[in-house]
């Protein structure tokens, strides 16, 4: 915490949060500002810490499936896979080739979701109140679809361990097919209202620099590594679940910048639509769960499985002793250790661009605070 | 499913099961034994995922070796994993990845309780945050770290909720009430 301030000084704490609505829920900022200029910061986090790992450990492997989706839950799709891959890294088994087409469909679907309330909220933030309805909008046909499929809209608990629970239903291919061809020109009329915005613009370019050094050194994955210009997405560096298959390319930006972070988002939907329309084509016929014991039993040892989150990398480190429930899990949230990057973005900055960093970084603090 | 034996009736005590891992022959490994001796780094591989058993004296020095110059630049995840009933009772994890190699190791080792590992704040900056959830969850103190408190938890709070003598269901009774107005939610 920044030490005291006297009025003497020209120094001046100001509390930002946790009750402030462009912090994107219950995080606190606190800021030790010049005048407006910002000197440094220190965020105080876990109001929304709920134990998820120590919960794990009363669980069985399966009881726990759910949890995971309350913890980054614009995302939670990605969080179910992730889970799910681990466990099953850890008995050994492989979900079926069809289980594997759904899961990437699902999952990309709900990397557009998620980008899309980072992008509403973000422009909201900034100012700007059109792109928050729009995003809404399409965000709504995506949920629309989860909730055909499996019941639930937000958190959804698509996946089980060895495969998915819920045969796709009637008319699948054709509704996601249909949002494709909606979504798309959507983009650009986003793009339309923002993009060489001349306001957009000058709140946003050359704010929050965060190079690619400073990354690897935060540890910073995501598209706020890639808006660095280093080209890495685990599903093209360490694929699962079948990305091998599809094609894709990886947006990456230049400067690093919160307008870098902004475009390489935008891309990314767009290579979303097209990963899955590529799946969507040809989803193999099969059987849609691997053959995974009734009771849950991973063999005694460890494993560590991550994805490539709508917002970074998210590993799961599962210990097994052997029995029932794990005896330790571990999340590893890229929102956690992106956020911590923070204070490094906004040095030197001015209060109004800590509110368009933290957009930028598109954090869910029920995946920071656990 | 090998695993799928006739599971005899559980005995109270655990069958002592330890991971089936295998010695991993790697020339990372034999280039950590020429850097630092025969057997200081322990290298085995479990699923196709590979880690070192490093001493915890060696653990920075082996990391900041793996960073300069195999390339391990980028410090994944630190976490513990508590075992009370052992002597050394908390497993350190060092989760690594090389963005040239595009490999993954994991840095294992195993201290006792009270123990102070060196803190990695030097060699990854991203430790920081995430030295500080360790000492929160397992009261495990870095030594050298430059902003040692909790960081998930309140400030105030006693005991270290991920040590498995936490129950699931206890809570610091006095921070609650003082805080809180008594109303627990449990």
């Amino acid at each position: 915490m920044p030490d005291a301030t006297f009025l003497d000084s020209t120094e001046l704490v100001l509390n930002m949060g946790p009750q402030h609505p462009s912090t994107h829920g219950v995080l606190r900022v606190i800021l030790k500002l010049d005048g407006e200029k910002i000197l440094g910061t220190d965020c105080v986090i876990g109001y929304l810490h709920r134990g998820v790992e120590k919960i794990a450990e009363a669980r069985t492997y399966a009881q726990f499936n759910p949890y995971v989706d309350r913890l980054d839950y614009v995302a939670a799709v990605s969080n179910g896979l992730g889970y799910c891959l681990a466990v099953e890294k850890l008995l050994n088994v492989e979900a079926s080739p069809r289980a594997q087409a759904v899961r990437v469909i699902l999952t990309e679907l709900n990397r557009i979701a998620s980008h899309l309330v980072w992008l509403g909220t973000h422009a909201l933030d900034i100012g700007a109140l059109t792109p928050v309805f729009y995003c809404f909008r399409e965000r709504e046909e995506i949920l629309k679809i989860f909730e055909q499929y499996c019941g639930a809209r937000l958190t959804t608990h698509a996946f089980r361990i060895g495969g998915l629970q819920y045969e796709l239903y009637e008319g699948f291919e054709r509704e996601v097919k249909a949002f494709c061809d909606m979504f798309l020109p959507k983009v650009d009329e986003y793009e339309e209202l923002l993009t060489s915005n001349r306001i957009w613009v000058s709140r946003l370019r050359n704010v929050g620099v965060l190079n690619a050094e400073d990354c690897k050194q935060y540890g910073v994955t995501g598209p706020v590594l890639r808006a660095a210009g280093v080209r890495w997405d685990l599903r093209k560096a360490q694929p699962y679940s079948g990305y091998e298959k599809y094609d894709f390319l990886i947006p990456t930006g230049q400067n690093g910048d919160t307008y870098d972070r902004y475009t390489v988002r935008m891309e990314e939907m767009r290579q979303a639509v097209r990963i899955i329309r590529q799946a969507v084509e040809g989803i193999p016929e099969g059987p849609i769960m691997a053959k995974v014991p009734k009771v849950i039993k991973p063999p005694v040892g460890e494993a560590y499985v991550s994805i490539e989150a709508p917002k970074g990398e998210l590993g799961y480190y599962i210990v097994s002793d052997g029995s029932t429930q794990p005896y330790r899990v571990r999340v590893r949230p890229p929102s956690f250790v992106n956020l911590q990057a923070l204070d490094r973005m906004v040095r030197g900055a001015l209060i109004a661009d800590v509110v368009a960093v933290i957009g930028t970084l598109d954090i869910v603090l029920g995946e920071v605070d656990r | 499913m090998a695993d799928e034996k006739p599971a005899p009736p559980k005995p109270a005590p655990k069958p002592p099961a330890v991971m089936a891992a295998t010695p991993w022959e790697s020339d990372l490994a034999r280039e950590l034994n020429d850097r630092f001796g025969v057997g200081v780094c322990q290298a085995y591989s479990y699923l196709g995922q590979n880690f070192f058993v490093v001493g915890p004296d060696m653990v920075v020095s082996v990391i900041e070796y793996l960073k300069m110059g195999p390339g391990f630049d980028y410090l994944v995840d630190i976490t513990a994993v508590d075992w009370p009933k052992r002597a050394e009772r908390f497993d350190l994890i060092y989760i690594l990845y090389s963005f040239s190699r595009n490999e993954r190791v994991r840095i294992k080792t195993q201290i006792i309780e009270g123990y102070r590992p060196p803190s990695m704040v030097r060699v990854h900056l991203t430790a920081n945050w995430l030295e500080r959830e360790v000492f929160d969850m397992f009261g495990i103190e870095f030594g050298g770290h430059p902003d040692m408190r909790r960081i998930l938890m309140p400030d105030e709070w006693q005991g270290h909720p991920l040590r498995k003598d936490y129950p699931i269901l206890q809570q610091d009774q006095r921070w609650v009430e003082e805080n809180l107005d008594g109303a627990s939610g449990q």
